[in-house]
């Protein structure tokens, strides 16, 4: 099992290649659908917020307040990626990610980013916001919560062995690709 | 009046937490088929452990809790709006406590008022009976299952399917493979052959009320239920779209008369995380048994 931890080097990212397992401690941080379009738009993190080496998690959890009046995450499995598609090639540029987290794969765009920049595109099982949540140990932050409500915000996870399977490597490589043209290919033979 | 919304209360956290028998079945038995060592035995062994982890945790299965839509079949004399008003005040303390993720927003301002009451949420369907029973069936349908959903008009030149049950099995199964990936397989297909846009969905939906091991009652219907999960397996989709055996671990198709100038096949997608349970309640509103 290969270990990443963030920030995360360049050739680390590199070195991964699709199919491979792995997990991931550090620091994570959340956006979707409204941060995307948010910083597509020209938007600026909120101070606080730094992507550079960083892995974004396409997620939307449900947190709630312990009796400490501490966040506490107890659901945070991912959300699907391609919604991101327009975006997520840009947000890669402009801001440094190493990491993207989600689930069904993303696109051309994504992809070719991923080669030229240095990043990969890291598959959660989706759905399994239970064993998710469990690697979240601490929820330091959220930010943009007033503006973009609870799914939407930037919330801040501290996580320590999230387990990932790289689906788009940083050579150019989409197993989604792959399966699709292969599953494509046999259904074929079905009809 | 209380005692009608713990009931509801109490459905929806099971609902949200516990993953129904016949689909638990369904997900063991794929995890052992699945080859060893692969990334599609390992996403289902993640999947296998989330189920028990949110069972003992009384924690969402997933944190998409989705769409809440209740079917309530009800006797004469049933007060509808009394069971509305029990509803949505069951959602609202639901989602205080977390059963429920702050899931329902404007669709114009984005604006979450954190309730998950408002227009069209939750969705609740009537049906009245002569029996003096009331039960309640919920299903919690996730945003990224119902994305992939399709709704095909037949004939589909691109797809060469008429308008026939082969011409159904192909769009249904264009469905499974445009599905993979996104909607969090292995899933399950509701399908409704004919309606129009708005009751072949609906319909559609409503064939996921049925146990994944019950038989279709028209025998042209249940070997096409078999034939398309059948086909889908042999496909190398797989748990997540990784590749592997299992992409669909049931079909259940519906019918709706249709007018001579259509012809819809819609086809709802059910992500693994398969919310769905229902209770019979006694007279005062109190749960008298479960149904899944």
């Amino acid at each position: 099992m290969i270990q990443l931890n963030t920030p995360v080097a360049e050739d680390a990212i590199r070195a991964l290649k699709v199919g491979d397992e792995a997990e991931i401690s550090g620091t994570l941080f959340t956006g979707r659908d409204a941060v995307h379009k948010y910083l597509h738009e020209g938007g600026k993190l909120p101070p606080g917020v730094n992507f550079q080496g960083g892995i974004l998690y396409h997620c939307g959890p449900v947190v709630i307040k312990d009796e400490h009046q501490n966040w506490k995450c107890v659901a945070a499995g991912p959300t699907t990626s391609i919604r991101e598609e327009p975006y997520q090639w840009q947000v890669i540029r402009d801001f440094g990610l190493r990491g993207v987290i989600g689930k069904g794969g993303m696109g051309d765009k994504t992809l070719a980013a991923c080669k030229q920049y240095g990043c990969a595109y890291l598959h959660a099982i989706g759905g399994a916001a239970q064993v998710l949540a469990e690697c979240i140990k601490r929820v330091p932050n959220v930010y943009m919560m007033e503006q973009f409500g609870a799914p939407e915000a930037i919330w801040e996870f501290e996580v320590v062995r999230f387990p990932v399977v790289v689906t788009m490597d940083a050579h150019g490589n989409s197993l989604h690709k792959e399966v699709f043209a292969a599953s494509q290919a046999e259904l074929a033979k079905h009809l | 009046m209380k005692l009608l919304q713990d009931s509801l209360l109490e459905l929806i956290r099971r609902t949200s937490t516990e993953i129904p028998d016949d689909v638990h079945k369904a997900i063991v038995d794929s995890l052992e088929q699945e080859k060893k060592g692969t990334i599609a035995e390992s996403a289902m062994k993640i999947i296998d452990q989330n189920i028990a982890l949110a069972k003992n945790k009384s924690q969402p299965i997933c944190q998409d809790t989705g769409s809440i839509i209740f079917y309530v079949d009800c006797p004469l004399n049933f007060d509808q709006m009394a069971f509305e008003e029990a509803a949505r005040q069951a959602v609202k303390l639901a989602t205080s406590k977390g059963f429920l993720r702050q899931n329902s927003v404007d669709s114009i301002s984005g604006k979450n008022d954190g309730t998950n009451v408002g227009p069209g949420s939750p969705t609740i369907h009537f049906h009245q009976h002569r029996s003096q029973e009331t039960t309640v069936r919920l299903v919690l349908k996730g945003g990224g299952c119902e994305n992939v959903g399709a709704q095909y008009s037949l004939p589909s030149e691109k797809l060469q399917a008429n308008r026939d049950l082969d011409g159904c099995r192909k769009v249904i199964l264009d469905a499974v493979l445009q599905a993979q990936g996104k909607g969090c397989g292995p899933g399950i297909l509701g399908v409704c052959i004919g309606g129009d846009r708005a009751t072949g969905y609906e319909f559609s939906k409503q064939q996921l009320l049925r146990k994944l091991d019950d038989k279709n009652e028209r025998e042209d219907l249940d070997g096409l239920e078999r034939d398309i999960v059948s086909t889908a397996n042999q496909l190398g989709i797989g748990p997540m779209g990784f590749g592997g055996k299992t992409t669909l671990l049931g079909t259940k198709i519906g019918v709706l008369n249709r007018l001579p100038a259509s012809y819809f096949v819609s086809v709802s997608y059910m992500c693994w995380a398969y919310r769905r349970q229902g209770v019979t309640l006694q007279q005062d509103g109190a749960i008298q048994n479960w149904l899944y």
